[in-house]
């Protein structure tokens, strides 16, 4: 599995609120709620990125609430993955659980800048920075969760544990 | 080496004698929970996973608290589909308008969390009752469509801070600015991932609606959980609200902690967070002339019956300042009864508050009370992120009741302490 896209760069502590504010709440489809995806830190992100695009951030990503509707609007809008040096930890489950790809790599999240064309192997963890030319290894997952990553999420998962 | 107390209550419901931090393991639950936003997701999820019915009828709550009474028409078809699957599921423990409360005010109250449990709830201030000795944490809603379907979760055992308490509160002081306090010391992500320990003498001398506060905040430190040891007040609380079989874990002498911090309650000042994070704190006396717009006593952090007394003391006989809105919102249907049978309703009115049926409207701008642009709010909720409260323009200052309720008399960001001096 491959990713490749250009780079959205945002800083520490971004947090569900501005990710997808709660006024947007009251509907839950995510194709609905990829409308307004950034709408209070990056007004026009919906609109600049593209299929495919990545985002990259510093420390404590997705900090806040438990709504699983902010990795749920960031996958529907059509984000491929998204790199951090770290993640809050609900956002971190609840993205594994959706199969929204995320990455932890602190020399990533450093070194990308807004803009960059970057390229992203997650089965090995590489990194590549195609714009400077250079590579990063991110963290692997635990086999637990590449388990339930290669299932396509939690819930298909469990689909197959329970029909045993 | 010894486990910690999150690390025993964990051990123990995932069948092992012993777990280590960074071990993933497979947990049975004893509560999942889930409010009208996060539930509205989970619902598709469980029939997604082709299961029938919850796991136990008994150990699932879902609380109709965000965006009710019904906002608006989507607020109305979320909460509607919400109902319906209660209804279908026959589950226990559903609240809907009239015996409805913030969720983490009402578990406790209606003695549905007790020592020892492991809860997950689709709503990140779960970790709320770690205040009775539970581990408690806040997942998404895939894991509670899967909880609802197995009864069980996968966790990561979390590494462990601890603080140790000493000492006792001076007046006017409580278990907000405490854990204010915290978080600006460790910041916003100071204790991602991991357990924080709560130990120490100065914990007796908490009440459990302060150790709520503190838990309740947990996740502002990115915490996993927040934990408080079962002590003579969680055992009276635990029998007046329950008759659910409760479990007392220790930690054990050598457990190990990542960091000690030894505070001293009695240094502890007012304390509140400037926008846009919980970790932005200063001492109250660093936070003159910030004049206010509204002030929000209530949410799941403070919006308790202890939270209700400090405010009204302040605001008995008093007027709030011209062009500041005092929203008062108590957090259970019990606490606006008790409320009104003790006088506060009558104070509030004549001090010329709000006081509003249970709900948690404004703390994540939902309703009851969206700021405007450029428009100030100390609140004694739990997040002062941009746009938290309404416009992307507007601030929130987290603070004490106590501290709220000064400020909202003078209309601009008061110690209680210094009340009538000026
Ligand atoms: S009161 Fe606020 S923080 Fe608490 S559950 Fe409600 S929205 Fe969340």
């Amino acid at each position: 599995m491959k990713a490749a896209g250009k780079v959205f760069q945002y800083g520490d502590n971004v947090d569900t609120d501005v990710i997808i504010p709660a006024r947007y709440l009251n509907v839950s489809s995510g194709e609905e709620l990829a409308k307004y995806c950034m709408i209070d830190i990056d007004p026009d992100f919906v609109n600049k990125m593209k299929k495919g695009d990545i985002i990259v951030a510093k420390k404590n990503f997705g900090c806040g609430s438990s709504r699983e509707h902010a990795p749920l609007a960031i996958k529907c809008a059509g984000v491929s993955c998204v790199i951090a040096e770290t993640f809050a930890r609900i956002f971190y489950r609840n993205a594994i659980n959706i199969g929204m790809p995320i990455l932890e790599c602190a020399e990533a999240a450093n070194d990308i800048e807004d803009g960059d064309e970057v390229e992203v192997d997650f089965k090995s963890g590489v990194i590549t920075n195609i714009t400077k030319n250079c590579t990063y290894q991110a963290q692997g997952f635990p086999d637990f969760i590449q388990k339930i990553m290669e299932a396509d999420g939690l819930v298909a998962q469990t689909k197959a544990r329970m029909m045993q | 080496m010894g486990m910690t107390m999150t690390q025993k209550i964990l051990a123990a419901h995932a069948n092992k004698e012993y777990v280590k931090a960074g071990e993933l393991i497979q947990v049975k639950l004893d509560i999942v929970m889930g409010n009208d936003i996060t539930t509205a997701v989970a619902i598709p999820e469980f029939q997604k996973t082709g299961a029938k019915e919850v796991f136990d009828k008994d150990k699932v709550v879902i609380v109709l608290d965000h965006f009710t009474p019904n906002k608006d028409i989507k607020a109305a078809q979320q909460c509607k589909s919400c109902r319906q699957f209660a209804y279908d599921t026959n589950i226990k423990h559903f609240f809907d308008v009239g015996e409805v409360g913030i969720e983490h005010a009402l578990l406790p109250e209606k003695g549905i969390v007790v020592p020892g449990d492991v809860i997950i709830g689709a709503d990140s201030h779960t970790c709320t009752y770690g205040a009775l000795g539970a581990f408690s944490t806040g997942i998404g809603s895939t894991d509670m469509a899967i909880g609802m379907a197995t009864g069980e979760a996968w966790f990561k055992v979390p590494k462990a801070i601890e603080f140790r308490l000493e000492g006792e509160f001076s007046p006017y002081v409580s278990g907000k600015d405490l854990i204010l306090h915290i978080i600006g010391m460790i910041g916003v992500d100071g204790a991602l991932y991991q357990s924080m320990e709560f130990t120490g003498e100065g914990v007796h001398s908490l009440s459990m609606d302060d150790r709520f506060t503190i838990a309740n905040m947990a996740i502002e430190a990115g915490a996993k959980n927040g934990i408080f040891p079962v002590d003579e007040k969680t055992i009276a609380y635990t029998k007046e609200h329950s008759t659910k079989p409760y479990t007392i874990f220790e930690a054990d002498a050598d457990a190990q902690y990542e960091k000690t911090y030894v505070i001293d309650l009695s240094k502890i000042e007012p304390t509140v967070a400037f926008p846009h994070l919980p970790e932005n704190t200063k001492t109250v006396d660093k936070a003159k002339d910030i004049t206010i717009d509204q002030v929000v006593i209530g949410s799941c952090t403070n919006g308790r019956f202890s939270d209700m007394k400090a405010a009204a003391d302040i605001l008995r006989g008093k007027k709030v300042a011209k062009g500041v809105r005092t929203i008062i919102i108590p957090g259970t249907q019990q606490i606006y009864l008790d409320c009104i049978k003790a006088g506060y309703v009558e104070d509030f009115i004549q001090a010329g508050a709000i006081f509003s049926m249970p709900t948690c409207g404004p703390c994540l701008g939902g309703h009851m009370g969206i700021l405007a642009e450029g428009e100030r709010c100390v609140s004694t909720t739990n997040r002062n992120f941009v746009g938290r409260m309404g416009h992307v323009e507007s601030e929130v200052y987290l603070a004490s009741p106590a501290v709220a309720a000064a400020s909202a008399i003078t209309g601009k960001i008061t110690d209680p302490r210094t009340l009538g001096e000026e």
